[in-house]
């Protein structure tokens, strides 16, 4: 079939299957990293394979090459599909995969050799900043062109989340990115001392709410309604949820920079707009899963809506731990503990990638022209141990990082530290080790998907389904 | 103008506008229309009829 009655299901195809594989490639590193922190010597002493050089490699690889691909994937699919259109060029389109693919591939190159900005979540030199800048401004304009030129009245909202995903995670990359070059591999942020703080955690935070959850609150209004098969709970609501979701958003990043030189006011709005934060991040989550009302036994025999639904649970639970940790008295303890880390995870495992995941195994069937994946079971399995892999991650981490916080802050009668640095360190072990556990089972549960895609893949054609001439 | 009169007034405006768009999403005319909104996922359905149908004999 020419390409004017087709959907461009070629670039699905190719992001979907390499959110697979950098799912697997970031865990692994994930888990090689909680591992070092176990046992420190399996790094070898060798300068590639520490902790600090490898920690961003895991960020940025389970965020922009895992997370980035599922959005992708995902985007191009469901503004198609909610369109009734081709996307708007197949060689731009074309141009974000291979771009976004070379941006990795520089990350994993310059990240272990220790080439780094040391911004979190944008460690990436000025070389590599400048070709994502190409590549999502290229993407801007194959999703929007797509929407300009749709064959329905309405945009439908997932297309506004992720609309606001795009553009917004282009001001934030750029006006962060901003930097002046000494060589080729290194940079000086133009912003100076508190300023570049504060900077930095705009972006950081938004890197958050629009990478880590507009865009993937998109899939949510997508795959979602598809697989329960009933159109989303409250529209309305949905209305609401966007606008009240990114007018908030921008304003709650202060919150990482509590206790520190940034001026006191700054702080204290940060955390205000991080409390107010949960109205509409638990309104979009009752509105996903409400959706299953009146279908609630489809979520017993269909492990496909349990990724989604459970991911939902993830998320409710995550955004209500957020914003209580936003407020100052909590976050004297548990800022700089595992805690924080323990909050994220449940946010990048438990939301962000069984999202993705559920997505996946939506997507790839209809893809390769199957009826559903090889082996349902198997997607069974693969939920279960990412749900157990989850709750043992998070709850290693709320001991340890409670118990990090009470000892750190613990004094005797005389003014003096309870504890050395060193006692708390030890009592962390443990609860390292439960960490690693959680981790490679979820680790693990990636692999079995990876097989079931393979097995659903071979042998099958690659189909790109007609677009409806009737509308 | 007072700084302090300029975020009180901004302040007033955020808040109009949050009303502004629960009165604008709820109003009855809308309905209809967002009907037809959150029923897009399901419009281009038979098209994976097609596209499984079109496959069948290679299972």
């Amino acid at each position: 079939m020419d390409t004017l009655t087709t959907y461009n299901y070629k670039v699905v195809r190719q992001f979907t299957v390499m959110t697979v594989v950098w799912g697997i490639v970031g865990m692994l590193v994930g888990v090689l990293i909680a591992a070092e922190l176990v046992w420190p010597q399996i790094n070898m002493d060798i300068p590639w394979l520490t902790f600090s050089r490898l920690r961003p490699l895991h960020t940025n690889a389970v965020i922009f090459a895992f997370g980035g691909s599922a959005l992708f994937a995902t985007s191009y699919y469901v503004v198609q599909r909610t369109c009734q259109t081709r996307l708007f060029s197949d060689k731009l389109a074309a141009f974000t995969f291979w771009g976004w693919t070379l941006v990795i591939v520089l990350a994993a190159v310059t990240l272990p050799m220790g080439i780094t900005t040391s911004k979190e979540y944008a460690e990436l030199e000025w070389p590599i900043d400048i070709l994502i800048t190409l590549v999502w401004v290229a993407y801007a304009i194959v999703f929007f062109g797509t929407i300009m030129k749709r064959r329905v009245k309405h945009i439908y909202v997932a297309n506004w989340f992720y609309g606001a995903f795009i553009l917004t995670v282009a001001v934030l990359h750029i006006v962060n990115s901003a930097a002046i070059p000494v060589s080729l591999f290194k940079s000086y942020s133009v912003y100076p001392g508190a300023i570049d703080a504060m900077v930095q955690w705009w972006y950081g935070h938004n890197a958050v709410g629009f990478f880590l959850t507009a865009g993937f609150l998109g899939m949510m209004y997508y795959f979602v309604p598809k697989q329960a098969g009933r159109p989303v709970y409250s529209y309305r609501l949905s209305v609401v949820h966007f606008w009240a979701l990114i007018s908030t958003y921008m304003w709650a990043g202060p919150h990482h920079l509590h206790y520190t030189a940034l001026p006191d006011w700054a702080q204290s709005l940060g955390m205000v707009f991080s409390l107010i934060l949960l109205a509409p991040s638990w309104g979009g989550m009752i509105n996903g899963i409400m959706t299953l009302s009146g279908a609630w036994h489809k979520l017993r025999t269909d492990p496909i809506l349990k990724f989604l639904i459970v991911s939902l649970s993830f998320y409710g639970m995550s955004t209500f731990e957020g914003p209580m940790m936003a407020i100052k008295t909590v976050n004297a303890l548990s800022h700089y503990t595992d805690w924080t880390i323990g909050h994220v995870h449940s946010g990048a495992l438990g939301w962000v990638a069984m999202v993705s995941i559920g997505s996946v195994y939506f997507l790839v069937p209809k893809l390769f022209g199957r009826e559903q994946m090889y082996s349902v079971r198997l997607i069974d399995w693969h939920f279960w141990m990412s749900t157990i892999g989850v709750v043992l991650y998070i709850v290693a981490m709320w001991i340890s990082g409670i118990m990090q916080g009470l000892m750190w802050r613990a004094v005797n009668d005389d003014g003096t530290l309870t504890y050395s640095f060193v006692e708390s360190l030890e009592a962390m072990y443990p609860f390292y080790f439960v960490r690693f556990l959680g981790g490679a089972l979820f680790l693990a549960g990636m692999l079995l998907m990876a097989y079931n895609v393979i097995k659903t893949v071979s042998g099958a054609r690659p189909v790109n389904a007609p677009i409806p001439q009737t509308a | 103008m007072d700084l302090n009169t300029l975020r009180g007034i901004t302040t007033a405006l955020a808040l109009i506008a949050f009303v502004g768009v629960w009165i604008w999403a709820w109003s009855s005319k809308r309905k209809s229309a967002f009907d037809d909104a959150a029923n897009l996922p399901f419009a281009d359905e038979e098209i994976d009829q097609l596209s499984k149908g079109v496959h069948h004999d290679r299972h």
